[in-house]
């Protein structure tokens, strides 16, 4: 473990840290976009050693899809109660009962895109003008695009063409009636970045992304994990094997590997030789070419 | 581990995309599925070989029409450091967004088409290069299988070059010539027996070793108030921190301190960061710290050590890039925020405007979207600014517009 593939550049956190406390300082109410994935955990442990010995001066909102994974979900709850943090969920089911979103049909149904608006309405609601999100420029080509602090209209939407510059560390937060900004602290991170954070820091993670036995289907040469939210075919037979998770999203648009991977170092070492990509494993981003540029401009963070 | 930052610029047809392809090719830092993203993509523009330029040119718009026009930010590593490249639009109009793409990179990649050698575009590429300073310049001279690998080509462009570097800052400073061929890989990563005549590094061996300047710790101490933390609980119940990332020097446990714009002094009880207590803490460190005394510190003051105490301004001379579609003229009034400040300024004079690819200077009344020229600013209290030359992090400042909220412009403090 000498090879200095498994350090973790300091300088991101010092980056990542300033970046928090100028949200903190710019923005009257600020929140931060937890998923329980790694990178929102990431985002908690930032935000705890930013602050300290203070209390983090934000919440967390979820947006639950109701397609979590039920792993995700426990952690979730065990990380807030120990860290006594204040969390708020909106549910992507009430937006559907209130007839705001139409449930995709069909075998490729999932909820990611109807979340965007749950999202929006909740920003809405609660007024928060800033929300950080664990958004990576590394993770797709469309976010390597992305501002720090990445100015949304009324409407939630990206402008990639009129993006303010961003020069040297100097960030610009203000903002015009009815505008909210999309913060992202760690932009400059990449995957094997965030697992070497995790591994110095010692950060507990949802039990998903280490190996496990788990009922899956294979389709177009993926793995999916069978839920009673996939929409399947009649050929689609499920059967046991032991996988785990490199990206966490909802289960009907997160595919597992084929993994022993047990331990951090494991999956680090499973990384560094990984010949796909971490969105390769994200159903929703082979929709199309610019699936991720689109999903942006709407409203997606 | 450290990281480097390096900014390219290019025309459209410098072949800028596909060398930072062929970087990330190289270094096998292109996962299969992207590969195979990229071999379809070639494919449906009825490309016979593998366009290694669709890979950062990621928004619909720029690969509708075939050029980059937003910075993207694209990341390597090797088993010897990260590297961050910001990739930057060549043209003119985007003139703002290479000053952007240019002010964290400690590296600046110019390239040079081997047919054209110098063309407009280089003369911005590197008055940029000079105007922010960065440490190391490195000129790639591509497209060499097109001219035959001749060096006399190579030499002809490189002392053309050279012509450009007199009086500037880097003229005592290395400054690297390579001839590549970006299509072919030729130079980038590996040698190439083609180029048999030149005896240098390839572009990442070349970059691999460049050493980091420690300038930022040597410079004065700055540390702008970000943010106070008064937890009022029970356990740290007098607790009083003042957090932010240190800009410039250092700062020591026990030493004397002064407070600006009030001038209060007092001295450091501890540095923290997180649970750890440092003794010390330097340029680039986020850190918090406690002061013996109760003094009236918030965001926006700047602490500094007594042995350099920088002159408070309130009328600035200063080099910008202007960066909105409304066009300043003087009486103009904005914010100029420098570090954690905000502060409200007005334009008293433009003095000139330059033309940045001959160098020549124009008296003007206004300053449109992309020029870069001399002002000299009023503001309502006084700046705590460095010079840019003498202490780079802490002389810059943006301006924001008090209506519209945009960061509309960028300076450098003379």
């Amino acid at each position: 473990m000498s090879s200095i593939q498994w350090q973790f550049p300091r300088a991101l956190e010092d980056e990542a840290i300033y970046i928090l406390r100028e949200t903190a300082a710019q923005f009257e109410r600020p929140a931060i976009l937890f998923s329980g994935g790694k990178d929102s955990i990431t985002l908690v442990r930032l935000a705890q050693k930013a602050f300290y010995p203070g209390k983090i001066p934000f919440p967390l909102l979820h947006v639950d899809t109701g397609h979590n994974f039920p792993e995700t979900i426990e952690f979730r709850d065990w990380l807030v109660e120990s860290l006594g943090l204040e969390l708020i969920v909106r549910n992507v089911q009430d937006s559907i009962d209130q007839g705001k979103v139409k449930e995709e049909t069909g075998k490729y149904a999932s909820r990611n895109a109807l979340q965007t608006v749950t999202l929006l309405d909740a920003i809405e609601e609660l007024k928060f003008d800033a929300c950080i999100g664990g958004a990576r420029r590394d993770e797709e080509k469309a976010r390597a695009k992305e501002r720090i602090f990445s100015v949304r209209d009324e409407f939630g939407q990206w402008n990639a063409k009129i993006q303010r510059p961003e020069l040297f560390d100097m960030l610009n937060g203000k903002i015009n009636i009815g505008e909210n900004v999309r913060v992202f602290p760690i932009s400059n991170w990449t995957e094997l970045d965030v697992w070497n954070y995790i591994r110095e820091e010692e950060l507990k993670i949802p039990s998903i992304y280490f190996s496990h036995e788990r009922e899956i289907i294979e389709r177009d040469g993926m793995y999916w994990p069978y839920s009673p939210f996939l929409n399947t075919t009649e050929d689609e037979i499920p059967f046991r094997s032991k996988v785990r998770f490199r990206t966490v999203g909802d289960m009907t648009c997160t595919a597992a590997v084929q993994s022993d991977a047990d331990k951090l170092e494991d999956i680090i070492r499973e990384i560094l030789a990984a010949k796909i990509s971490e969105r390769g494993a994200r159903i929703d981003d082979k929709r199309s070419e610019a699936a991720m540029e689109k999903r942006k401009q709407a409203g997606y963070f | 581990m450290d990281v480097l930052r390096i900014t390219t610029s290019g025309s459209v047809d410098d072949g800028k995309s596909t060398l930072i392809g062929r970087l990330l090719y190289d270094t096998k830092s292109i996962t299969q599925d992207k590969m195979e993203a990229l071999q379809a993509a070639s494919k449906r523009k009825g490309l016979d070989f593998t366009d290694l330029s669709l890979l950062t040119d990621g928004l619909i718009a720029e690969r509708e029409q075939g050029i980059t026009i937003d910075v993207a930010h694209i990341y390597f590593s090797t088993p010897n450091r990260k590297y961050i490249i910001a990739d930057t639009p060549g043209h003119f109009e985007y003139t703002r967004n290479m000053v952007t793409g240019a002010s964290t990179a400690q590296v600046s990649l110019i390239l040079i088409d081997a047919r054209k050698g110098i063309v407009e575009q280089t003369y911005r590429h590197y008055f940029i290069a000079c105007m922010l300073r960065i440490p190391h310049l490195v000129v790639c001279i591509n497209k060499m299988d097109l001219v035959e690998y001749d060096e006399a080509r190579f030499n002809q462009i490189v002392e053309d070059f050279q012509q450009l570097l007199k009086g500037s800052h880097y003229e005592d400073k290395v400054v690297k010539f390579i001839p590549i061929s970006s299509l072919y890989g030729e130079n980038v990563v590996t040698r190439t027996d083609k180029i048999g005549w030149y005896k240098g590094q390839p572009l990442l061996e070349y970059l691999e070793a460049i050493q980091f300047d420690q300038d930022d710790k040597q410079h004065p101490a700055r540390f702008p108030v970000q943010y106070v933390i008064r937890p009022k609980t029970e356990q740290h119940h007098d607790f009083r921190g003042f957090a932010g990332k240190v800009a410039s020097g250092s700062f020591h446990k026990g030493a004397e301190i002064v407070s600006l714009p009030n001038g209060q002094r007092s001295r450091i009880k501890t540095i923290e960061q997180f649970d750890r207590q440092l003794d010390a803490a330097h340029a680039t460190e986020s850190i918090v710290i406690t002061l013996e005394d109760e003094i009236d510190i918030s965001r926006g003051n700047l602490l500094v050590t007594p042995d350099a105490i920088p002159e408070g301004k309130k009328e600035l001379t200063a080099q910008i890039c202007w960066m909105d579609q409304q066009k300043l003229t003087s009486g103009k009034t904005c914010l100029l925020q420098h570090g954690a400040n905000r502060i409200k300024a007005k334009v008293q004079q433009l003095h000139h405007v330059i033309e940045v690819t001959t160098g020549r200077v124009e008296e003007k009344t206004e300053m449109g979207l992309n020029d870069i020229g001399r002002i000299t600013l009023r503001t309502a209290q006084p700046v705590f600014a460095d010079s840019y030359q003498a202490n780079p992090a802490n002389g810059t400042f943006i301006l924001v517009d008090e209506f519209s909220n945009a960061t509309v412009a960028v300076g450098f403090v003379e």
